[in-house]
């Protein structure tokens, strides 16, 4: 870890103009990934701006009846609110996918949303990385690459997004609200995250001189009918090779509102809404899902070492969207896939 | 270790931070100290408070040896800066027995022969404790899953989820 000068936000007004002033410094909330990231030197922050204090720690309803989650919520918090087990069970399970307790006790919400890649080589800095050294070569393309991203991808970065609470907020059309010098805005939650492109530097759109405040779930939760499936080398406390988040408001057999994202294949959680638009209308049967799957990965492409990561997708999608149609979501606890 | 980096040696630029004072309620007693912006919590308590009972095992937040409770809740230690907890509570293996007397936890481990080289004990115990205070685990099933932030490269994990069953019974 690099020298660094510390300071604290008095207000989100102080953060904005504190991160506005120095380009080189950032903001600190859980540092669960900042800090691991400052002790290999991939992070070098002249400054920490310590927001850690601020107001943003509530869980509100809103007026559209949906909620309004602040940005420094930690994760457990969020996992086991009340409103969130009854409402949003898809969230929920996938906070507690992800991580270990002690992690999700620091974890902000805001910070989940903002962590980087577990790219072996965005971790090792004797190594070129594009998204750590623009310019300086992608050492995962030909090197080890089984975790890495089979969906949008480009020649200068395959890596994934880490993060599961984000594939929950994706497939339920969550809000980011940011604050910044020229006022507040709301992104939505598929626009937050980018593909890498030929600037992979860029994890979010998010600018650098922006800090989100909070992030808003619409009313529909898919309490009834959902899962988060996560599939993994063990069986926790590791990050997905494929998740998906599967959520389904049926009529009968037949589904009315489908919604499809899956966690590790990208550089964002991939929500594929053309996916999502033929399960509409269709009967909840295998044939649906599999024509689902199918959509969804129309575009994957493997590299030498996590083609198999395509199988594993298709068969997660298809097992997560019988989970959800017959309202069994996977338990985060028992790990046996039903 | 000396390693080459093609990032911008910012540090060369930065002043030397002064030393923050920040104020710990460490296992019951006030003690003030003033340490460097990158002190984490895990350094503070063993290397400026000689509270070594808690344990750097891998410094990333990957292993739990260094699991303290900050505020009644259980965190890593070793990912968290001592400059951001000025004024809080924390609760280290050092300050679970009372008067003398074992914690149930600490009894418990002992009971079931629940560690063999005890490196991740004080980190598998205070994660523990912060489990039971959670409230969230109603099996044994449950407790594998939310201790698995705890590793014991000794495998002594069937005696740790017994251990922490005999404490839950009791709690």
């Amino acid at each position: 870890m690099i020298n660094f000068q510390y300071a604290r936000a008095s207000d989100v007004a102080d953060a904005v103009r504190q991160i506005a002033a120095d380009p080189t410094a950032k903001f600190i909330a859980g540092g669960t990934n900042l800090i691991d990231l400052m002790k290999e030197d991939v992070e070098r922050p002249s400054r920490l701006i310590d927001i850690s204090r601020l107001p943003l720690n509530a869980i509100e309803e809103t007026a559209e009846g949906g909620l309004r989650i602040g940005a420094l919520v930690p994760n457990s918090d969020l996992a086991y609110h009340p409103l969130i087990e009854q409402h949003y069970p898809m969230l929920a399970s996938a906070i507690l996918a992800g991580a270990s307790a002690q992690l999700r006790n620091m974890a902000s919400t805001g910070g989940n949303l903002l962590q980087r890649t577990r790219c072996y080589y965005f971790y090792d800095i004797a190594t070129p990385c594009n998204k750590r050294v623009p310019g300086s070569g992608c050492s995962a393309i030909k090197g080890l690459n089984r975790i890495h991203a089979i969906l949008g991808a480009s020649e200068y970065c395959i890596a994934t997004h880490p993060s599961d609470m984000c594939v929950a907020l994706a497939a339920l059309d969550a809000k980011v609200h940011v604050a910044g010098p020229a006022g507040e805005r709301v992104i939505a939650f598929a626009d937050f995250h980018r593909l890498p492109g030929d600037t992979p530097q860029f994890d979010t759109n998010l600018q650098p001189n922006e800090i989100v405040t909070a992030v808003e779930l619409p009313p529909q939760g898919f309490a009834a009918n959902y899962t988060y499936l996560k599939i993994r080398d063990r069986l926790s406390y590791a990050f997905a090779l494929v998740s998906v988040a599967a959520a389904l408001e049926l009529e009968g057999d037949m589904i009315k509102e489908a919604r499809l994202a899956l966690g590790g294949v990208a550089h964002k959680p991939w929500r594929d809404t053309a996916a999502e638009a033929a399960l509409r209308g269709q009967a909840a049967t295998e044939t649906a899902f599999v024509h689902a799957a199918d959509l969804l990965l129309r575009d994957a492409r493997g590299y030498e070492h996590n083609s198999f990561k395509i199988g594993l997708a298709h068969r997660g999608i298809v097992r997560a969207l019988a989970q959800a149609a017959q309202g069994t979501p996977q338990s985060q606890s028992n790990k046996k896939i039903q | 270790m000396a390693r080459s980096s093609t990032a911008a040696p910012i540090a060369d630029t930065i002043p030397v931070p002064r030393k923050i004072p920040v104020a710990l309620i460490v296992n019951g007693e006030e003690t003030a100290l003033n340490v460097a912006p990158w002190t984490t919590l895990l350094d503070a308590l063993r290397d400026h408070l000689g509270l070594t009972g808690t344990k750097k095992g891998c410094d990333h937040g990957q292993c739990g040896a260094c699991t303290v409770l900050v505020d009644g809740r259980r965190i890593n230690s070793c990912l968290t800066l001592a400059v951001m907890h000025d004024g809080a509570k924390v609760t280290t293996i050092e300050g679970l027995a009372t008067d003398g007397a074992l914690h149930p936890l600490q009894q418990a481990f002992i009971d079931h022969d629940a560690f063999q080289c005890g490196y991740c004990t004080p980190g598998q115990i205070c994660s523990a404790a912060g489990l039971i205070a959670e409230g969230k685990a109603k099996s044994a099933d449950d407790i594998r899953e939310l201790m698995s932030g705890n590793i014991c490269r000794c495998g002594a994990y069937p005696h740790i989820v017994a251990a922490i069953q005999q404490a839950m019974g009791r709690s």
